[in-house]
């Protein structure tokens, strides 16, 4: 077996400039960043801003963690507690999370895994930025304004007869989810039409697979959420009645409404995230994926699946028992695609030779973290566990489990993994990895005690609570603090790279899939010729090189 | 750099390529045909969003009819089935045109082309002027929405000002519009941009067209009330809001204790759902008509030929669809019996 | 490039569909009872199929439309089918429906 060596650590102040004209260099001036239709610009663009959500999103979190440290005020009153945990989950899901793989990994890679020399539409996902940062701008009006304290989900009456700052969100949200829409229609459309020669559906990278899952799904459900919230605001604003029992209307049917959207929303979330994981598990294994097929099927099938559960988040508002069993039912059909593709992922490690390099410690915890949180969603999609367990801590650590440990993870991974192709450099193997090790700490302690504290009783979305549950409050704190340092590490890590990291070769992982066949950072238009594709888990086409310290094609 | 349009603001129109201007091939595609397809897709796909997005409304349609079918018997009598014939034939003219001038873009007949989507802009607008005749209608009925719903009886219309005030307020964009693309095209005459001109005429058809909607919105049902029997388009007393009185107590449905919140009338929300679904159409309608008034000015200009036709094509999707959702909106709304 | 639809077609489709369109109003004039409903749903479904098929150029395309197309009308079919289920079925437990209303308990 041809060795692996690690990359190893950039010693101190060997600073080369990346040589070579690339597209970070090729124009110059505000303006070219602004008005570019170079998809790797745009997906920078987006990086920088979803990760400044994440900060502030973040922030408000770690103010909602420090109240929580005593079962009294600390420093929060009651309504202000409110404004935060709404404050947080608003940015966090809608700014976020759901562009986040799609929008700045997505959208730099998935042309170069194409051979292509951009995405269908450029000038349509340039516009997609714009309205993401439209919509940004209006969370940031209602941050400004304040008084949105409904919880990110609106649920009526309430947010229809509460303060203002709920127009503002909400119109926010409607501009994000057309940015949302489309990204998914270009996505859709170029991995449709724009595959190189030779690279049928099934010699796609999986990454793409999950993408094009992805976009499905934002295609499908994102206008219903759309529709959902022009109704929200013109009940608010022209009192319609249609949520509104006073005048006749139905608060279930907002819910309906808005988890028909919310709920194939998480699959946006995760589905982008196992794409990664699948590409992570096959080169750090330097094996083969196992079960392609099933894997990319897998993820048509979660796509289309989450589209028939979304009562499960209604069993204890109000929703007929009719209803009820039939989601519950459709619920645990939900989970077999996402097992099938741990079960792969598993076996593809198996007999592989694995090198824990930072991405790879990434795919790693996110199997254990993803497997906790999508085995705790059972319970929850039971209908008698989920009586007592509805509306308590152990739904937050459900979705945090999965979302934080499973898309931010993966996130993470992934932005190891693609961070020497987009900057050129590589950052310290050492110190990723301690980073990694903090934040999969920092994560369990925050999250886990969560899980005890749901099933004893402690609801969520409470500033105050019993003196029983005060320890577990103040782990999950102290947790939270060592989250946040392992997050910041890493993120000093990767930035610091910037600046010192050893150049990139074009291939330094050995990946066989196209967006390793152009240099690192990437000329402004990828390639000089489309390339043709092979199967981008064949590890026998390229090998290691030590003068070039990456992967080289093989001679033949 | 040049792309198949879908939908969002205009651009400028394309400049010469390696491939030669006829087929406008942006640089990341391979062959003109990729592109083609590439944009027919894109827009099949953005078509699929719109029907989503309908969607939330025809289920709230859905289940408010099935769960209190007496009061859409009752509210539907409200509404004229014979404009709204009229305007389904009106829309459906207009879906004629658009698929002719699509035709006429194959073909490269720039004249056809002209026409041709000129004829669906006023089709557009026609359907707007009787859209605003029946929503003032029933402004001056007040028959709102949820909470602002208070119907009045016939008698106490007649007289004043009140009764077309709405009106006028509506038709003020399109005189406006009128007034400007009428000097517009004069002007470009006499400075001899004889194509600028030609725009601008065209638009000021369009803009006409509103004000012969509005006089036939206000034509045709003087007519039928004439012609047909029995069943008036307007009921002869309409209940007061609050007193049950006027109606047997199964047509006017109160919801709660009567005396704790009074008249309530889930008619209310009839009319909410009918002016969501009618206004969210009619804002598809106007944002349909800023993309064909771009398309006239690129048609005029000469850019489509028989090589490059797709943009015409694609908003001809669009159009079609805006079509679609109103050929269910009219027997969903106007049908009821 | 694409297959040119011939004039007579598209008027011939457009006088179909203004027929369609009087026989659907005509038909509120007699009583049909609970069928009506369907008559006109019916009838609105046979003019977006020839408004899909010739007008939107379905019938000449890539297949691939058109499943695309029927693809989103079946989520559509699933939204409004399990709602209408839900609401339907709780019709029953609401306040306001259970006999003495709002007073009684």
């Amino acid at each position: 077996m041809s060795g692996y060596a690690m990359p190893h650590d950039s010693p101190a102040g060997q600073a080369t400039a990346v040589p070579g004209d690339n597209y970070l260099t090729h124009d110059r001036g505000l303006w070219s960043w602004v008005f570019t239709l170079d998809h790797k610009r745009i997906g920078l663009m987006y990086l920088v801003g979803i990760l400044s959500s994440f900060l502030l999103g973040g922030i408000f979190a770690l103010l909602i963690r420090a109240e929580l440290f005593t079962p009294g005020k600390m420093f929060l009153t009651e309504n202000r507690y409110n404004e935060m945990f709404t404050l947080h989950g608003a940015i966090m899901t809608f700014l976020f999370i759901i562009p986040s793989i799609p929008a700045a990994l997505g959208n730099f890679m998935l042309p170069l895994m194409l051979g292509a020399k951009d995405v269908a539409f450029p000038r349509m996902n340039l516009a997609s930025f714009f309205l993401w940062v439209g919509g940004a701008i209006f969370f940031l009006m209602a941050l400004a304004m304040g008084g949105l304290d409904t919880g990110w989900t609106f649920y009526t009456p309430y947010s229809t007869t509460t303060s203002g700052t709920v127009v503002a969100a909400t119109i926010g949200a409607f501009i994000l989810g057309f940015s949302s829409i489309f990204t998914g229609l270009n996505f859709i459309v170029t991995i449709n039409t724009m595959r190189p020669p030779g690279m049928t559906w099934f010699k796609m990278p999986l990454f793409l697979w999950s993408l094009y899952a992805t976009s499905i799904i934002q295609l499908l459900a994102t206008p219903v959420l759309g529709i959902t919230l022009v109704l929200l605001t013109a009940e608010k604003l022209f009192h319609i009645g249609i949520f509104d029992p006073k005048l006749g209307g139905d608060p279930v049917l907002y819910q309906h409404f808005f988890w028909f959207y919310s709920h194939p929303a998480v699959y946006i979330m995760i589905l982008p995230a196992m794409g990664i994981i699948s590409e992570l598990v096959s080169v750090f294994s330097r094996k083969h994926i196992f079960g392609y097929r099933f894997i990319a099927y897998s993820s048509i099938a979660i796509a289309v699946f989450g589209f028939l559960v979304w009562g499960h988040h209604m069993f204890v508002s109000g929703q007929s028992r009719l209803a009820a069993i039939t989601f519950s039912a459709l619920t645990f059909s939900v989970s077999i695609p996402s097992a099938i593709k741990v079960f792969n992922w598993l076996a593809t490690m198996y007999k592989g030779s694995i090198s824990l390099a930072a991405p790879m410690c990434y795919a790693l915890s996110f199997m254990l973290l993803f497997g906790i949180g999508g085995l705790t969603g059972l319970f929850l999609g039971t209908l008698a566990t989920d009586v007592h367990l509805h509306d308590t801590y152990f739904v937050v650590a459900h979705f945090h489990y999965v979302m934080m440990g499973g898309t931010l993870v993966a996130f993470l991974g992934g932005l190891h993994y693609w961070w020497p192709k987009m900057f050129g450099r590589m950052y310290s193997e050492r110190w990723s990895r301690i980073a990694c090790l903090i934040i999969f700490v920092g994560f369990n302690l925050t999250f886990l005690p969560q899980f005890l504290l749901g099933t004893r009783g402690m609801p969520r979305r409470y500033a105050r609570y019993l003196p029983e549950f005060q320890s577990l409050h103040q782990m999950s704190t102290i947790g939270s603090l060592v989250l946040a340092s392992g997050l910041f590490l890493a993120a000093g890590v990767l930035l610091y790279a910037l600046f010192k990291g050893k150049r990139a070769p074009a291939n330094p992982w050995g990946s066989p899939s196209l967006e390793w066949t152009c240099s690192s950072p990437p000329p402004a238009h990828n390639f000089d010729s489309t390339p043709t594709a092979g199967d981008p888990y064949d590890y026998s086409v390229n090998e290691y090189s030590a003068e070039a310290e990456g992967y080289v094609a093989v001679q033949k | 750099m040049h792309e198949s349009a879908i939908s969002g603001a205009p651009h400028a129109g394309g400049e010469g390529h390696s491939h030669g201007s006829e087929y406008h091939l942006a640089h990341h595609f391979e062959t003109p045909r990729q592109q083609f397809d590439a944009g027919k897709l894109g827009m099949w796909l953005f078509l699929v969003t719109e029907v989503l997005f309908f969607s939330g409304l025809f289920a709230a349609y859905a289940v408010y009819r099935s769960n209190h079918p007496e009061v859409f018997v009752d509210a539907h009598k409200y509404l004229d089935k014979v404009l709204g014939g009229f305007n389904t034939i009106v829309l459906l003219f207009s879906s004629l045109t658009m698929a002719w001038g699509v035709r006429c873009a194959q073909l490269g007949q720039k004249r056809g082309l002209t026409w041709c989507l000129t004829a669906t802009l006023i089709c557009a607008s026609l359907f707007l002027g009787i859209k605003a005749v029946e929503y003032t209608h029933k402004w001056d009925m007040g028959l709102y929405w949820g909470q602002a719903f208070a119907p009045v009886a016939e008698g106490a219309l007649h007289g004043g000002h009140g009764h077309t005030a709405w009106l006028v307020y509506l038709s003020i964009p399109a005189a406006l519009a009128l007034l400007g693309f009428a000097v517009r095209a004069v002007i470009n005459r006499v400075r001899g941009r004889q194509e600028a001109a030609l725009v601008a005429f065209c638009l000021t058809l369009t803009a006409l067209a509103f004000f012969v909607g509005v006089g036939l919105g206000k034509a045709v049902p003087a007519v039928t009330s004439k012609l047909l029997p029995a069943e008036s388009s307007v009921p002869e007393a309409a209940p007061q809001h609050g007193q049950a009185a006027a109606l047997p107590p199964t047509q006017q449905l109160v919801v709660g204790d009567p005396q704790a919140m009074s008249g309530i009338s889930l008619t209310a929300i009839f009319f909410s759902i009918y002016y969501a679904m009618t206004g969210v159409h009619a804002i598809h309608i106007l944002a349909g008509m800023g993309v064909l008034a771009w398309l006239l000015g690129r048609a005029v200009r000469g850019e489509f030929t028989d090589k490059y036709f797709g943009p015409v094509d694609f908003v001809g999707l669009y159009w079609h669809l805006v079509d679609l959702i109103w050929i269910y909106l009219f027997p969903l709304l106007y049908l009821i019996h | 490039m694409a297959h040119v639809m011939p004039v007579r077609v598209l008027v011939g489709i457009f006088l179909i569909l203004v027929l369609l369109t009087i026989v659907t109003v005509a038909a509120t004039f007699f009583p049909t009872g609970s069928f009506e409903i369907w008559i006109s749903l019916g009838i609105a479904t046979v003019k977006a199929c020839l408004v899909a098929a010739y007008f939107m150029h379905l019938r000449y395309d890539n297949p691939m439309n058109a499943v695309i197309f029927a693809f989103g009308l079946i989520f559509v079919a699933l939204f409004l089918g399990l709602t209408m289920m839900d609401t339907h079925q709780y019709q029953g437990d609401l306040i306001i429906n259970q006999p003495g209303g709002m007073g009684g308990s």
